[in-house]
């Protein structure tokens, strides 16, 4: 099968973000960035389905020149090729799903699996835009069951399972009481959830060899998207300050300022 | 000029400092502690490449050059230096074969380290001749298609361990240095034995034994280059791996900046945190302008052995300022932390144990500053 999985740059989440004074957004120059972690988790589990069914892993990324390096990491994992959509400037979630689109309706995935979402804009919409676009079905949140139980660890069921005739995906979502579980006609989008899996590491072999494995280039224009963004960013600030803390010297006295100062008890 | 990592060099760097960060540094107080071999540790980094990263490709190796070596030497060591030992002795002791063996040697020799974790060790100190080389007492003695080698070597990292080891040996001790030859042991033959492993100071995730060689056997097609050029082999050696040792002091000694700058901001003494004292801010810029001033150092002598150029006098400046820097740098982290610095649950005092090392270990400071005075004067 041929699983087309994404792989956005972002700020490395150990960086100090800054504020730019002028509110124009945020200060660049010292920052780190690396692969969407998000992005990162599903670049590992398209190596993992291709690993059980045959096939190839195909990392898209969108931006300027310098998300050749997150299309590199992802190459080192061991994803087979990659597609670089050139683009300098903003872009709102729509044209990101819409350039996708053109994408994989280029490539013809099986299935698509995008982090489920960046931690840079924290929006959470590119997957779902994606689905609709396309009209394909999707499964959001993928997640792994957990259980402490070590009998059901063993049998533990993977989130993502292809079925038999190649023609299904099971996917197991993380929802806010719980986990459910859908069954979706492929191709189809899934997002990915934190307990999903742990990606591994790009291995120094993986690294050198990644140099030399195909990076195809592509534009909006050549893909006919018109992303210009229909969001405007006015202006970013920082969170307001919080005020110092205080300590207290026991738990009486934490209850009486619970009680009486804050008044949340 | 450029000043500038390329993008695979990047990549390196983050998978070393991820392994450095989760898989070395989570164990390095427990290694520390109990001397033990990191045996699991060991078995990661040989998953991820990094236990032969200077084995060239078509020997199944990773083939880095020098300069992405130190890149990821830095994160290793600042993970744990006593781990990161472990981890290039297996380089230190293929370097002979990547140096100066034939391609029969090297495909024989070095094709295996990439089938499954395996270890060789480099041996050439002696009880009686560490710094003066040229005094070597094991010989080995030519016995038809063998030579025969008898002698104890000391202070062999990953010696109880490995299963190959590049050992040097005299033809002939009336010769001196000219009669030092490099032999290649293969597994662990009966007449080479390993004490119990050294109770040292620091680096304590390193195994450290003398080995015994009592009539130990190697066939003559595992002599790497003539009888003679031992000497000249260990040398090309040393100057290709002192890079990387230069490089571990940048490592420990960046660990320390680290946690002194975190710690200086916490802890408060006279109503505000020690990092707003002008002498504990002082302290901090010394530790980061040495760590910055030792690692350009250390990448410009990486950078002249890609380059294909001599190295000696740079290698030496390297290593012998890292070394010395590391030293003080770990000792002033001990000492920001006060006494605190000074107990074992705390980061910093072991630091100072494995900076050490760095100073004794693959030439000492003193003759570090003996090779850069014999270089200038030549």
């Amino acid at each position: 099968m041929k699983i087309l999985v994404t792989a956005k740059r972002v700020e490395d989440p150990e960086s100090k973000i800054k504020v730019k004074p002028d509110g124009s957004g945020i200060v660049q120059e010292g920052l780190k960035y690396k692969i969407n972690p998000f992005d990162e988790i599903g670049v590992e589990e398209g190596l993992r389905l291709v690993a059980k069914h045959q096939g190839e892993v195909v990392v898209v990324s969108i931006g300027g020149k310098e998300v050749q390096e997150q299309l590199r990491h992802a190459l080192a994992m061991g994803a087979h090729r990659a597609v670089w959509v050139n683009h300098t400037g903003p872009l709102d979630q729509l044209a990101i799903a819409g350039l996708l689109q053109k994408v994989a309706e280029k490539e013809k995935p099986d299935l698509v699996i995008l982090g489920k979402q960046s931690i840079d804009d924290d929006q959470n919409q590119v997957g779902q835009y994606l689905a609709e676009f396309l009209g394909w079905g999707q499964a959001t949140f993928a997640s792994k069951v957990e259980s402490l139980e070590s009998e059901q660890e063993k049998n533990k069921v993977p989130a993502i399972v292809v079925g038999a005739d190649g023609k299904t995906v099971r996917v197991i979502r993380e929802v806010d009481n719980g986990l459910a579980t859908l069954e979706c006609q492929l191709p189809a989008v899934v997002t990915t959830d934190l307990r999903l899996n742990q990606p591994r590491y790009a291995s120094l072999p993986g690294i050198m060899k990644a140099k030399s494995k195909p990076i195809e280039e592509l534009t909006p224009a050549k893909l006919g998207v018109d992303v210009t963004p229909s969001i405007q960013v006015l202006k970013m600030s920082a969170p307001p300050a919080r005020k110092a803390g205080i300590k207290v010297p026991d738990v009486p006295a934490l209850v009486e300022k619970l009680h009486n100062e804050a008044k949340v008890v | 000029m450029e000043f500038q990592l390329t993008e695979s060099q990047r990549a390196l760097q983050e998978t070393a400092r991820k392994y450095a960060r989760e898989v070395i540094r989570p164990k390095a107080a427990h290694y520390d502690e109990t001397a033990t071999f990191p045996r699991d540790l060991l078995s990661t980094a040989w998953e991820l490449g990094l236990l032969n990263m200077a084995i060239p490709a078509e020997y199944g190796g990773v083939g880095l050059s020098h300069l992405e070596q130190v890149i990821v030497g830095e994160e290793l060591s600042w993970g744990c230096a006593g781990v990161a030992t472990s981890i290039i002795a297996n380089d230190l002791a293929n370097l002979p074969i990547i140096l100066h063996g034939t391609e029969e040697q090297k495909k024989r020799l070095l094709g295996h380290f990439s089938e499954r974790l395996k270890f060789s060790s480099f041996c050439l100190t002696e009880p009686e001749a560490g710094s003066d080389v040229a005094s070597m007492q094991t010989t080995a003695v030519r016995d038809g298609d063998h030579y025969v080698i008898n002698g104890a070597k000391c202070f062999i990292t990953n010696g109880g361990q490995a299963e190959q080891y590049t050992v040097f040996a005299t033809v002939d001790k009336a010769k001196k240095h000219k009669g030092i030859t490099c032999f290649v042991v293969e597994g662990r033959p009966k007449g080479l034995t390993a004490s119990k492993h050294e109770n040292k100071m620091g680096q304590r995730a390193s195994e450290t034994v003398s080995l015994t060689f009592e009539d130990v056997r190697v066939p003559v097609a595992n002599r790497i280059g003539e009888e003679g050029q031992g000497f000249a082999v260990a040398m090309a050696t040393l100057d290709n791996s002192r890079p990387l040792t230069a490089m571990f002091s940048v490592g420990i000694a960046r660990a320390a900046l680290e946690y002194s700058m975190e710690y200086a901001s916490q802890r408060k003494t006279f109503g505000k945190p020690i990092i707003e004292h002008q002498a504990i801010q002082f302290m901090i810029a010394d530790m980061a302008m040495n760590t910055h001033a030792a690692r350009m150092l250390t990448y410009e002598s990486a950078w002249l052995l890609d380059e294909g150029k001599r190295n000696t006098l740079q290698s030496s400046y390297a290593k012998c300022f890292a070394a010395d820097m590391a030293m003080k740098v770990a000792t002033d982290a001990v000492q920001v932390y006060g006494g605190y610095g000074y107990i074992k649950d705390y980061p910093v005092e072991k630091l100072m144990r494995d900076a050490k090392l760095i100073q004794v270990y693959e030439g000492t400071s003193q003759v570090q500053r003996l090779v850069i005075a014999r270089e200038l004067f030549k």
